[in-house]
């Protein structure tokens, strides 16, 4: 990933030399433009690793959420003891991390007496840590435990359909946040066309009190309904846990405003001859140029025309048979 | 289905097609159910119905035939989530294309080979085998401007070379201002070769090896404890101690060995009040330093004696003697001023 050619540039009258360095590789020049910034953005790749001790329930779910994201996702599986997400120093090993592997997302695990089966996930703005959302983790049920007809599976990197019910994620502030999270976790990518034979898996998000939500994925099966739309049923296939939120940290006003600005927020450019009324709406104004009758084409085919036609007709006939009279002569 | 939803006092779910996203605001549980199974059920009873409200506005979507199944365009999201990037900036102007704009200049699409005089053939714009190569001009006439001992070729070279340099420089100073501004293309990457030069005009000194293993070592030495209970990294050797070595002696004495304090008191004081003084005093140095002493003494008084009567007497006659040479004079002068 590190093939650059060099151009070094040895000017004095710069106070720093900078050289420019460009891929020499067609490939690695194609993966820089994928990971630059752009006006739309399509998925978020998440990163999965783990802290100084897990347990082993803890890596169950690690390893299941790994498999859920399978295309969007990057397992670490060594401990990292430097990364603490919720302290100040704690968080530049996961900046790099972010940095190197390109991912938005990260899924800390840790266990320990005060906090078990603890779930750091965590967003990222630029590479620097944007807001994180602290969970434990209780009642989990891997896959292996659910019994289903295996042809009902859901397959790897279908859009999901997700569903949140409770109260409680509009009144509580943490549930709320644990929302937005789990949304940008589980979405995927973001697309324009999907394919409705292709839809097949669900999850649900249950807000059982105001700090603990069931999560369950399920697979979805279409029955026939007598009209276009078919009658869904969910089965349960996936992971199933409890989610109890400990302890949550919202991104800082400047840095949330900045991240919520797309593309359409940029101040419009001004489209010359529109212009908006607040009682009839949108206004154009066209300005026609001055008509000039008389180059214009005439539809209908004048007579003066036509005989005009006939009587060039005739000068020709005529011509050639004065012609052939002097050929004859000849 | 239908009627599942009259029973329900608001039935306004927030959907989002976009994102096959359901929310039912209005759902609570009055009384957690006693099993866990009742309570899977539930969920998933209110979760069918959520999902139900989705594929509603999903399916009746306009939708294409494709090969695999029918094809929906979405809607775009309606939920806002923050990016993950910032967003792009646009590229700024060059500086030609300031100028080109300033003028009118407008772009002409090139093609891609060229006619060649020279050899009379077609050729590609650039690269190998191209249009207008130095190598390919056999004689260069010589103008009235040019100086006798110029290498025409040489010199077409060195012009070509200058060109490019000053294009690489002002291809820079773009990047140098669009990096300014954040908007640096993706695939560059601008970096410093060397530190700025500031104040003594002197290039920064290369650390050795052993230097920046004392650094660390230095710089504990500020902290309260003197750098003792430092972290280490693995592989740090701890740091050499400067200055004496001194050697201090136990608290607690061990048995057997002697006191070793009342030695070190002893031969302070025996130093101090010279109890044994034979053992102190060194003779023969004693009698040494009295016999130069005396000896100088006597010379100074010769000295003294011989200088006031002949000291002029001595220099002239010898001047007589001895050859005119330059270095004599100041030798003679030396001999008069003998102590």
């Amino acid at each position: 990933m590190h093939l650059y050619t060099l151009q070094t540039l040895r000017f004095c009258s710069s106070a720093i030399m900078m050289r420019i360095k460009t891929p020499k590789n067609g490939r690695v020049r194609r993966e820089l433009e994928k990971r630059a910034p752009k006006l739309v953005e399509t998925g978020k790749k998440t990163l999965i690793l783990q802290g100084t001790k897990t347990s082993g329930t803890l890596n169950g779910v690690l390893s299941e959420i790994y498999h859920l994201k399978k295309g969007g996702a990057v397992r670490f599986t060594r401990k990292n003891d430097n990364i603490r997400p919720f302290e100040s120093g704690g968080e530049t090993s996961l900046e790099f991390f972010s940095l190197k592997t390109d991912c938005s997302l990260f899924v800390y695990g840790s266990h320990s007496k005060k906090r078990p089966n603890n779930l750091v996930i965590g967003r990222m703005y630029d590479h620097h840590v944007y807001d994180l959302v602290e969970v434990g983790v209780e009642n989990f049920k891997s896959i292996e435990s659910f019994n289903y007809d295996k042809k009902m599976a859901p397959r790897v990197g279908s859009k999901p359909f997700i569903a949140f019910v409770g109260e409680g994620f509009e009144n509580v502030d943490e549930l709320k946040h644990l929302k937005e999270v789990l949304l940008d976790l589980l979405r995927g990518e973001v697309v324009e066309n999907i394919n409705l034979a292709g839809v097949d898996r669900a999850y649900v998000c249950t807000a059982i009190s105001s700090n603990k939500v069931y999560l369950t994925h399920c697979a979805l099966r279409l029955k026939k309904s007598g009209t276009v739309v078919p009658r869904m049923e969910l089965v349960e296939v996936g992971p199933s846990m409890d989610l109890v939120v400990r302890r949550h940290r919202l991104p800082n006003e400047g840095l949330r405003k900045e991240a919520m600005r797309t593309a359409k927020d940029q101040p419009k450019k001004k489209i010359k001859n529109v212009s908006s009324d607040a009682i009839e709406g949108t206004i154009g104004k066209i300005y026609i140029p001055d008509q000039k009758v008389g180059d214009v084409a005439l539809p209908n085919k004048a007579k003066g025309v036509k005989r005009e036609r006939r009587e060039a007709k005739k000068k020709e006939a005529n011509e050639r048979a004065s012609k052939k009279q002097k050929e004859e002569s000849e | 289905m239908t009627m599942e939803t009259e029973t329900q006092s608001q039935k306004a779910f927030h959907v989002d097609v976009g994102n096959l996203l359901a929310v039912n605001p209005f759902h609570s549980f009055p009384s957690l159910p006693a099993s866990r199974d009742e309570l899977v059920k539930e969920c998933l009873q209110e979760g069918t119905k959520l999902v139900q409200a989705v594929a509603d506005s999903l399916f009746n979507l306009p939708s294409t035939e494709d090969v695999d199944g029918p094809l929906v365009k979405l809607p775009p999201p309606t939920t806002k989530l923050p990016r993950e990037k910032h967003l792009p900036k646009p590229k700024p102007l060059t500086k030609w294309e300031e100028f080109a704009k300033k003028k009118g200049i407008q772009k002409r699409k090139k093609e891609k080979v060229v006619w060649d005089e020279q050899t009379g053939t077609w050729k590609r714009r650039f690269g190998y085998d191209r249009v207008n190569d130095d190598k390919d001009i056999p004689i260069i006439e010589a103008k009235m401007t040019d100086e006798p001992g110029v290498d025409p070729f040489a010199k077409r070279q060195d012009d070509k070379k200058k060109r490019v340099e000053k294009q690489e420089k002002n291809r820079l100073q773009n990047l140098k201002q669009a990096a300014k501004i954040g908007a640096l293309p993706s695939h560059v990457q601008l970096a410093a070769t060397a530190l700025p030069i500031t104040g003594t005009q002197a290039p920064p000194k290369k650390v050795t090896k052993d230097e920046l293993g004392n650094v660390a070592g230095m710089a504990a030495t500020s902290t309260a404890s003197g750098g003792k209970f430092d972290r280490k990294l693995p592989g740090e050797k701890p740091a050499k101690k400067q200055g004496k070595h001194r050697k201090f002696l136990p608290v607690v004495e061990g048995s057997g060995i002697g006191s070793r304090e009342k030695e070190q008191t002893e031969s302070v004081l025996n130093k101090l009040i010279s109890k044994h003084s034979h053992e102190i005093l060194n003779v023969g140095k004693a009698v040494t330093m009295y016999n130069v002493k005396k000896e100088k003494k006597s010379r100074n008084k010769r000295n003294q004696e011989g200088k006031s009567s002949s000291a002029t007497n001595k220099l002239k006659p010898k001047k007589q003697l001895q050859k005119k040479t330059g270095k004599k004079g100041p030798v003679s002068s030396k001999k008069g001023k003998a102590k």
